[in-house]
């Protein structure tokens, strides 16, 4: 697509390049959620769960209707993750558990399966038109350094914050993330401590469908939802926790964020029509020359 | 005993053919030898990405990509260069074959999910520009595909197309089972089993797993070109991400290492939405549960699993 | 091995018995069918022209019917997928053994299906925009929506009437973005237009700031125009206000639904679009013919439903009555006297406008049958 840089003639480069910062960022914090998402999931079970951008459009989606029911917005919120964390614990209980055991590529196709039930579920329950809900702080955009930024952004941004904090505490501070981490480390040698592994998996599920359905709830008021917007956030999500290293969790976080940041500077500064082709393209170079992803270790492979 | 004699490389493919032949009387209408011929074209583009994932154990989220390439050749290249639809299916299988080859090399070399999500990569850039080049593609709305002509005769109709697409996938059985019995597919399992152990063996594991790539890279090119020619019309879904994760699907829901597998998986997802319209607002739910139910039930895929089962049961 | 293939057989056999089952057909009935996107990409299009047409099929059934028989409509979702599109064509025609089919919610859908209802010669009615479907003419195949080029057309006549002349472009990258975007960069010269930024975004894209800070930053802006649908429209709309674009804002007949107003919020406030009546139904002067034809469908199509009315069920609604009308005509079932029939539809006033198609023309509809509306105080308002 041919570019008028008429930017170029103003010769104000940095309003531009804040505003594309702000847009790739807060993009970004919802892939890295995701992309968290698979990682907590990955580490404690080796599976790859593409439902989680189901959790994401649960969390939205069950928030707007509650909400529609008459529900002050906080609390519908809540329910919302409520039900997410329900659904996650229903997954691991009825379709991961029962195949314990199975490959791991049997494992992703089942929540390949549990994904696409999960999206026709929620046609039916809910509808197939878009939602929104009114942004927390109002709409009213923030003007910084040239920039507009919208005060939803920031919620956005201060979320994942709050979260990436969270499960930091969570998984180096108590017991139980401490559990988790043994689990992910050596699922044999955890259950010889006495660690109930699935236990662990199952509440890997849960905590992974409640930072999703966070994700979904923060993130609406900007990107709108609707029953299948999962599909698409879990697929970036994928590419963004791979870019960062599968298992790790600041990979996840810094993956997410750059997937988000190229996105945005592919689409200002090169081409809006082959701007997620940018993004992959940059995946792909980090990936030959960093085959573990930016922050992944480097795998030996058992004999 | 009967395995011993008749080698599976023979068997497979005249069970297909048997079953290719039988099927076309059962079929009643047109619709359905349409959706068999449906089923014979996935299957095709299944038992490649099975040579790939079942024998080598290298996944590719990509071959939505390769089987758009097949695709959008035929409807360009005879559009554009006036080409005859069977020399451009056979460029754009070459195409495939060249482009697997040269992107393989890099690629191959990632691992498990890695590999997974490159190769998803890959397949994107593949499906985002034939989306995006509408002067040479018609963009997203697709475009037409010149009627195949041979010798004067235009191939048209349901039940020719039944008989040339199962034909294809007897040949693709059969050139698979071959292949599975070959040193190289030899080395396919060990490399499957253990790269390091199969590299330690002295087999160029880099070598035989491009072969591989190159190979599934080329099934589905032709899957996509029979499709491109069956529909007299190509759009950009068919090399999607959505349609490379189906193809995995497939290969996994029917069996890894199986071609006969390859058939089941490729038949369940081709055929089950045509049974679950029935269901109206229900079908993807429906659809969902039966792929999880599948897969709990019959880990290692319809046809291994039922395999087992009947053998256990046996013993 | 090859008892597998017993196994396999028997499989497939009973699939076939499961649609021998759900299509026994009866004698009495008059079969239409439609394939449209109720679920997938395009499901805010699917999904209210399938609830149309059941509507009022079952409507007309209660009134008894046509030709004294009653109607049977059978929908199958495509999931905007033209694949599935073509096999539920073929379907159909083979084996539901319909006389005429009204939908193609898109033009992906609807230029994969014609093929098949040309081959088959049953009357094809689609929904979709792209004028390439009725352009050339080809015989069984229909369109009831205003083209795309119609769209372009008239919104670039009211700038050139608001004396504006430079215009960015920002496009989805879906088709039928796509393919406005081109019928709009061919008919911009005719009208003395430039277009100064030309931008795109994706199906699923959730932030536009980038773009549309570079339109933004194009110089000598006038106008920017969206071609696009589906809820890109609405973040749009937002993203505008956010980035405090004071030019106008043109949307196009792709996101004419009320959904748009509630997503878009008080961003939308001073967008025009091209749209027809029906979403403005209770505004038309009571002298305007189209005003009962509209406020009727509205009024119905929201008891039905209980959702806001949109151009798209309306487009559903005027492609069931163009055939029943002609079916009526024709006193038969019979496809191609149906066909011709269909051709020869004059004055009949529907959701979209006055249809009046001809051997060469079958769309029918010209540029009077769009009207420009602008938002205001959240709801549409007539622009002219």
């Amino acid at each position: 697509m041919d570019k008028a840089r008429g930017g170029k003639q103003h010769g104000e480069p940095m309003p531009e390049l804040l505003q594309f910062c702000v847009s790739g960022l807060t993009v970004g914090a919802v892939y890295a959620l995701v992309a968290l998402g698979f990682t907590i999931i990955y580490n404690a079970s080796d599976v790859v769960n593409f439902a989680q951008g189901e959790f994401v459009m649960i969390g939205g989606m069950t928030t707007v209707f509650v909400a529609a029911a008459g529900v002050p917005l906080p609390l519908a919120a809540l329910v919302a993750i409520a039900v997410a964390m329900g659904i996650g614990l229903l997954l691991h209980r009825l379709a991961i558990e029962p195949a314990r055991g199975a490959s791991a590529v049997t494992l992703i196709i089942i929540t390949i399966g549990a994904s696409i039930f999960l999206r026709g579920l929620a046609q039916v329950v809910f509808d197939k038109q878009f939602h929104s809900l009114p942004s927390f702080s109002g709409d009213t955009p923030i003007a910084f350094g040239g920039a507009a930024i919208l005060p939803q952004s920031f919620w956005v941004l201060g979320g994942a914050a709050v979260i990436v904090v969270l499960l930091w505490a969570f998984f180096n501070r108590t017991l139980l993330g401490k559990a988790v981490l043994a689990t992910a480390a050596n699922r044999l040698a955890a259950r010889l401590v006495g660690i109930n592994t699935s236990f662990v998996v199952g509440l890997s599920f849960v905590l992974s469908a409640a930072i999703g359905a966070v994700a979904g709830i923060l993130v609406t008021p900007i990107t709108l939802t609707s029953y299948d917007v999962g599909t698409l956030l879990a697929l970036k999500g994928f590419a963004a926790a791979m870019l960062g290293g599968m298992g790790n969790p600041l990979g996840a976080v810094v993956g997410g964020l750059t997937v988000g940041l190229l996105e945005a500077f592919g689409a200002g500064y090169i081409s809006s029509t082959y701007k997620d082709a940018i993004a992959f393209i940059v995946i792909l170079a980090v990936l030959f020359v960093m085959p573990g992803g930016l922050f992944g270790k480097a795998s030996v492979e058992r004999v | 005993m009967l395995k011993t004699v008749l080698a599976p490389r023979f068997a497979v493919p005249l069970v297909l053919a048997v079953l290719v032949v039988g099927l076309s009387f059962a079929l009643p209408s047109n619709f359905y030898l349409r959706v068999a011929a449906l089923v014979w074209i996935s299957a095709l583009a299944v038992i490649g990405l099975n040579l790939l994932m079942g024998y080598a154990g290298q996944v590719s989220l990509g071959h939505a990509g390769f089987f758009g390439i097949g695709a959008y050749a035929v409807a360009v290249l005879p559009a554009q260069f006036s080409l005859h639809p069977l020399l451009a299916a056979l460029a754009g299988a070459l195409a495939a074959g060249l482009l697997a080859y040269v992107v393989g090399r890099p690629i191959l070399r990632l691992k498990g999910h890695y590999l997974a999500v490159a190769t998803l990569g890959f397949g994107m850039l593949i499906a985002m520009t034939i989306s995006n080049e509408a002067w040479l593609t018609g963009g997203p709305d697709g475009m037409p595909v010149e009627r195949l002509t041979l010798l004067g005769w235009r191939v048209r109709g349901a039940d020719t197309w039944y008989w040339i697409t199962g034909g294809l996938l007897v040949i693709g059985a059969w050139i698979a089972g071959n292949l599975v019995a070959s040193p190289t597919g030899r080395a396919l399992r060990a490399l499957h089993d253990s790269e390091v152990a199969a590299r330690v063996a002295g087999i160029d594991v880099a070598r035989a797993k491009l072969t591989v790539f190159v190979i599934s890279a080329v099934y589905a090119a032709v899957a996509g070109a029979a499709l491109a020619l069956v529909n007299g019309f190509v759009t950009p879904d068919k090399a999607n991400f959505m349609h490379s994760i189906e193809l995995v699907t497939m290969v996994v829901l029917g069996g890894m290492g199986s071609i006969l597998g390859s058939v089941a998986g490729a038949a369940i997802l081709v055929v089950l939405p045509q049974v679950l319209t029935s269901f109206h607002d229900y079908e993807h739910m429906v659809l969902g549960l039966i792929m999880m139910v599948i897969m709990i039930v019959l880990r290692s895929g319809i046809v291994p699993g039922l395999a087992s089962l009947l053998t256990g049961r046996r013993k | 091995m090859a008892r597998f293939a017993k196994y396999l057989g028997g499989a497939a056999l009973l699939a076939g018995a499961a649609f021998a089952w759900s299509t026994a057909a009866s004698a009495e009935t008059i079969k239409i069918g439609a394939s449209l996107a109720v679920t997938g990409p395009a499901s805010f299009l699917g999904d209210p022209e399938a609830k149309t047409l059941e509507m009022y099929v079952a409507k007309i059934n209660e009134a008894g019917g046509v030709n004294g028989k009653q109607l049977e409509l059978v929908v199958y979702d495509d999931s905007a997928d033209a694949n599935k599109a073509r096999t539920f064509a073929t379907r159909l025609v083979e084996d539901d053994e319909v006389v005429a089919v009204v939908g193609g919610s898109t033009t992906g859908t609807t230029m994969a299906m014609i093929p098949v209802f040309e081959d088959a010669g049953i009357p094809f009615i689609s929904l979709a925009g792209a004028v390439v479907i009725i352009d050339p003419v080809k015989e069984f195949t229909f369109k009831t929506p205003h083209t795309d080029k119609m769209a372009c057309e008239k919104i670039f006549a009211d700038l050139k009437a608001r004396g504006l002349a430079k215009v960015g472009l920002i496009s989805g990258t879906g088709g039928f973005g796509k393919s406005m975007r081109e019928q709009c960069v061919s008919v911009v010269g005719d009208y003395g237009i430039e277009i100064v930024a030309d931008e795109t975004y994706g199906p699923g894209d959730s932030d536009m700031t980038p773009q549309l800070t570079n339109i933004k930053n194009a110089a000598g802006l006038q106008a920017v125009v969206n071609p696009g649908f589906g809820q890109g429209p609405a973040i749009v709309t937002r993203n505008y206000k956010q980035l405090g674009i004071d030019v106008p804002l043109y949307q196009s007949h792709g996101v004419a639904s009320k959904s748009f107003i509630e997503l878009a919020g008080d961003a939308a406030e001073g967008v025009r679009l091209p749209a027809s009546a029906l979403l403005v139904a209770d505004k038309l002067p009571d002298s305007d013919p189209q005003k009962s034809v509209v406020a009727d469908y509205k009024a119905a199509y929201e008891e039905a439903t209980g959702q806001p009315v949109s151009t798209f069920g309306g487009h559903a609604y005027d492609g069931l009555m163009i055939l029943v009308e002609a079916m009526k005509r024709a006193g038969s079932e019979d496809p191609k006297a149906i066909r011709g029939e269909i051709e020869k539809t004059t004055g009949f006033m529907g959701t979209a406008g006055v249809v009046n198609m001809s051997a060469d023309d079958h769309l029918g509809l010209d540029l009077t049958a769009f009207r420009m509306l602008e938002i205001k105080g959240g709801d549409w308002a007539l622009a002219e």
